[in-house]
């Protein structure tokens, strides 16, 4: 039996780290002052495909239930707002995002990192997930306030392509959200603004896109699940803005260094894998250990694309921004297409990102990502000899996460795989010799 | 003349152990026919005839098929009906389809949808995405592209244009499938003791799984005898069921459910195919006509979100209307559409004063105990508090 190395922890700190923390400090300070002090309108939505430029272009607040909800969790904070939820007749097997919410909603919506300001506008933008229906449905019937449903229809054609009465019919309903941002501010939109956003967003996008391409150099200059997370908040609340865009500068520039000098988040890169699914949130640092001990680092994730698949080329195109929000929406963001087109993303990543395997992450509360993922197991397995680990948590609720039982199976695939590289590597040296 | 008595013995049998062979004793007379499985919730059958095609109702393997490879395709939190389809066409038990259609009514149906495509090469898999946006006037366009989508891909399987001729005469025969269905129900809310809820399951759900002119041909048959009926109404509790919409209840947990002290007055079993409160215009541009009967003239659901009205006073209506005595959510194990409108279901029925009980069930459920000692309990706290 191979040793099991010690833990391996990254201590890797930089300047987008600090950044990060720093500009997502302005924000939930800027949510706070709209709760607290009235200042400004908060416009609840949706983090899959959301069309946060529309926001922007209002000079809104866009709040997202799921980042506060997954804040909650990352505080350890979600237990008693879940119990609160099931109180009220939610049930153990609903997703844990919106008990969460919801438990915190009904309160004084103080929480550890802001206190969350009630919605103007509550803004569904229904990108692949059903639930998202039901959770604005209940903050609506809650606060007796204004719903729109931003119908987005799913990638449903065997093109993989929406057709362009998906495209007309979004495109449609974006103007009616333009209209309702209208009333809201007593401001017609400024379309100039809105095409400078979009722009900027275009930028972010390419910049984000360039930013993951770097995780195919050996060694990855960063991990693309636990370190893309830190990303992906700036990514959706100051996506147009151009704190947003000096964020991705930064970002990108410091990653492109880590390149040069051939550094990567572990002091020795062992294994690479893919990961599909959200992460466990309440214990991000248990979850990374189990594989930074193992030396593996993920070089790509599905779960960074949830709010925008950019690495794949498109980007937002500011001469026709109400068309490119839309084909965002519709066809560049993991969620809105159908679960064997995520599994050919998956599969590129895993071949053009030179992976070892697949780690699948099922979380009981999201079964858009979940429910069939071992049918997804089977085709990588079977079809395509991809070595796969299925494991089970929750992104939310903490009394799913058992650590010593995902530590075990962790730890059992990693050691089968390093069994099988040592086999392969003497192999190649007996052919050699 | 067939009593009521023997159409229900006749196709009980089949319900419970395996309902879709009663399509294949169809087809084997009908070598050359194409059928369509319908995933639950609504299907716009007509389409499907339209084209020449039967449209049968795929709503989960009841009680009696085990499932042996799809509980490692679709995880142990992931409804009955998700995995008892997929073992279906994992045991070849769906080779006499030769096209399946899922909607968006959550998320496993949706991914279910892409494991059929990816399992089952030779079949032709559908997906239509219902509009959830009930308000924009855009809507319907949108709506009606995407049933020229699917026309298109059902005329290609069936090799036959639907012509609007066609549409309409299918329309019209589903009206009248829609309309005994609805008399169905009209007798059970002002009779319950005339109809019990397994006889008005049965006479429903056979429906989903013959021609429509067989089943029209059965109602009516049946709904004259059943007017005729005199029985005396027992000393039991008036409920409206909600919650069943998509998985169906084992006929066993129905019959325990009414021995245990209720009249269901109403309910929501395979309410796909009783879509419409109305009849569908059969005037003009049909497929407009079927789109605009989505949007306009359909009854609610826990699978569509309509922003002009809570769904939860649909509910209370529908209690009103029965002058029922409480309300009976039956929802599947882990189905989520269902479970969330519990909440605001609980929370509007509270506010209103209305007694009311939830009980979760699954397809594939033998044991039906404790169902019943809750419902008895529940009965004897109306009836004698």
């Amino acid at each position: 039996m191979a040793e099991t190395p010690a833990a391996e922890k990254t201590q890797y700190q930089g300047q987008m780290h600090l950044l990060q923390k720093e500009m997502m400090g302005r924000y939930f300070e800027r949510v706070t002052r709209a709760a607290e002090k009235g200042e400004g309108k908060a416009v609840y939505m949706l983090i899959s495909g959301n069309p946060v430029e529309l926001v922007q272009a209002f000079d809104l607040i866009p709040v997202y239930p799921e980042i506060d909800a997954l804040q909650l969790a990352a505080k350890k904070s979600a237990l008693p707002f879940i119990l609160k939820a099931e109180e009220l007749g939610y049930s153990m097997d609903n997703c844990a995002y919106v008990k969460a919410d919801v438990g915190m909603f009904l309160g004084d919506r103080k929480t550890p990192f802001a206190t969350i300001p009630l919605p103007s506008l509550i803004l569904c933008n229904y990108v692949g997930c059903n639930v998202y229906l039901q959770w604005f449905e209940h903050l609506a019937e809650y606060c007796d306030g204004q719903l729109y449903n931003l119908d987005i229809p799913f990638l449903r054609d065997p093109s993989g392509v929406p057709s362009a009465e998906d495209v007309t019919y979004v495109v449609r309903q974006l103007e009616e959200v333009i209209e309702a941002c209208e009333r809201l501010t007593g401001k017609k939109l400024d379309y100039a603004k809105l095409k400078q956003i979009v722009s900027r967003s275009s930028e972010t996008g390419q910049m984000w896109a360039r930013i993951k391409a770097l995780t195919k150099n050996l060694p990855s200059p960063f991990d693309a699940y636990f370190d893309s997370v830190t990303m992906m908040a700036p990514l959706y609340c100051l996506r147009g803005t151009e704190e947003g865009v000096r964020f991705f500068e930064t970002a990108l520039k410091e990653m492109e260094e880590k390149v040069r000098l051939g550094q990567g988040p572990l002091p020795q890169e062992r294994f690479r894998f893919v990961i599909e699914g959200p992460p466990p949130w309440g214990h991000l640092r248990a979850f990374r250990d189990m594989f930074s001990k193992w030396g593996a680092v993920a070089v790509a994730s599905t779960y960074s694309t949830v709010g925008g698949l950019w690495e794949f080329g498109f980007h937002h195109d500011a001469n026709h921004p109400l068309e490119s929000i839309a084909q965002h929406m519709l066809q560049w963001n993991v969620t809105n297409r159908n679960f064997l087109q995520r599994y050919q993303q998956l599969r590129r990543y895993v071949e053009e990102w030179h992976a070892d395997a697949l780690v699948i992450h099922s979380v009981k509360s999201c079964r858009l990502f979940s429910a069939g993922q071992g049918d997804m197991r089977e085709y990588f397995t079977k079809e395509l000899n991809v070595p796969t680990l299925l494991i089970e948590s929750d992104l939310e609720d903490p009394r799913y996460f058992s650590e010593a039982q995902l530590k075990n199976r962790v730890d059992a695939f990693f050691e089968s795989l390093e069994h099988k590289k040592m086999v392969r590597a003497g192999a190649d040296a007996g052919g050699a010799a | 003349m067939t009593t009521v008595e023997n159409i229900v013995s006749r196709y009980r049998e089949p319900l419970e152990n395996s309902p879709l062979d009663l399509v294949q004793d169809w087809k084997r007379t009908r070598p050359d026919a194409k059928i369509v499985g319908c995933y639950p919730v609504y299907t716009p059958v007509e389409l499907i005839h339209a084209a020449g095609m039967l449209p049968v109702g795929v709503i989960g393997a009841g009680n009696r098929l085990e499932i042996a490879h799809a509980d490692s395709r679709f995880q142990s939190f992931v409804c009955s009906i998700v995995k008892s389809t997929l073992e279906l066409g994992l045991t070849d038990r769906l080779k006499f389809l030769d096209g399946m259609v899922f909607h968006s009514i959550c998320d496993p149906a949706r991914n279910l949808g892409s494991v059929f495509t990816r399992n089952f090469p030779d079949l032709m898999v559908e997906y239509i995405h219902f509009p959830q946006n009930m308000t924009s006037p855009h809507t319907v366009e949108y709506m009606l592209a995407e049933y020229k989508r699917i026309a298109v891909s059902y005329e290609k399987l069936a090799r036959r244009k639907i012509t609007d001729e066609a549409l309409s005469n299918s329309i019209a025969l589903y009206n009248t499938q829609r309309r005994l269905m609805r008399e169905l129900y009209a007798i059970r809310h002002a009779t319950p003791q005339n109809l019990s809820t397994v006889e008005c399951y049965v006479l429903t759900r056979i429906g989903t799984l013959l021609p429509a002119e067989e089943h029209i041909a059965i109602l009516e048959e049946a709904i004259p005898q059943l007017r005729q009926r005199n029985e005396k109404p027992k000393d039991r509790i008036r409920v409206v069921l909600e919650g069943s919409f998509c998985e169906q209840p084992p006929l066993e947990l129905l019959e325990g459910l009414e021995a245990a002290g209720c009249y269901i007055l109403d309910d929501d079993f395979v309410i796909g195919w009783r879509w419409f409160a109305e009849d569908i215009p059969t005037d003009g541009d049909p497929m407009r006509n079927l789109a605009n009967a989505y949007l306009n003239r359909s009854v609610y659901s826990g699978v569509k979100h309509d922003t002009r009205e809570p769904k939860s006073k649909h509910l209370i209506d529908k209690f009103k209307d029965a002058r029922a005595d409480a309300v009976l959510i039956l929802a599947a194990k882990f189905c989520e559409p269902a479970l969330f409108d519990y909440a605001l279901y609980k929370r509007a029925l509270e506010k209103e004063g209305i007694p009311h009980l939830c009980l979760e069930f699954e397809e594939k459920m033998w044991i039906f105990d404790k169902a019943r000692t809750e419902v008895e309990t529940f009965v004897e706290s109306m009836l004698f508090d």
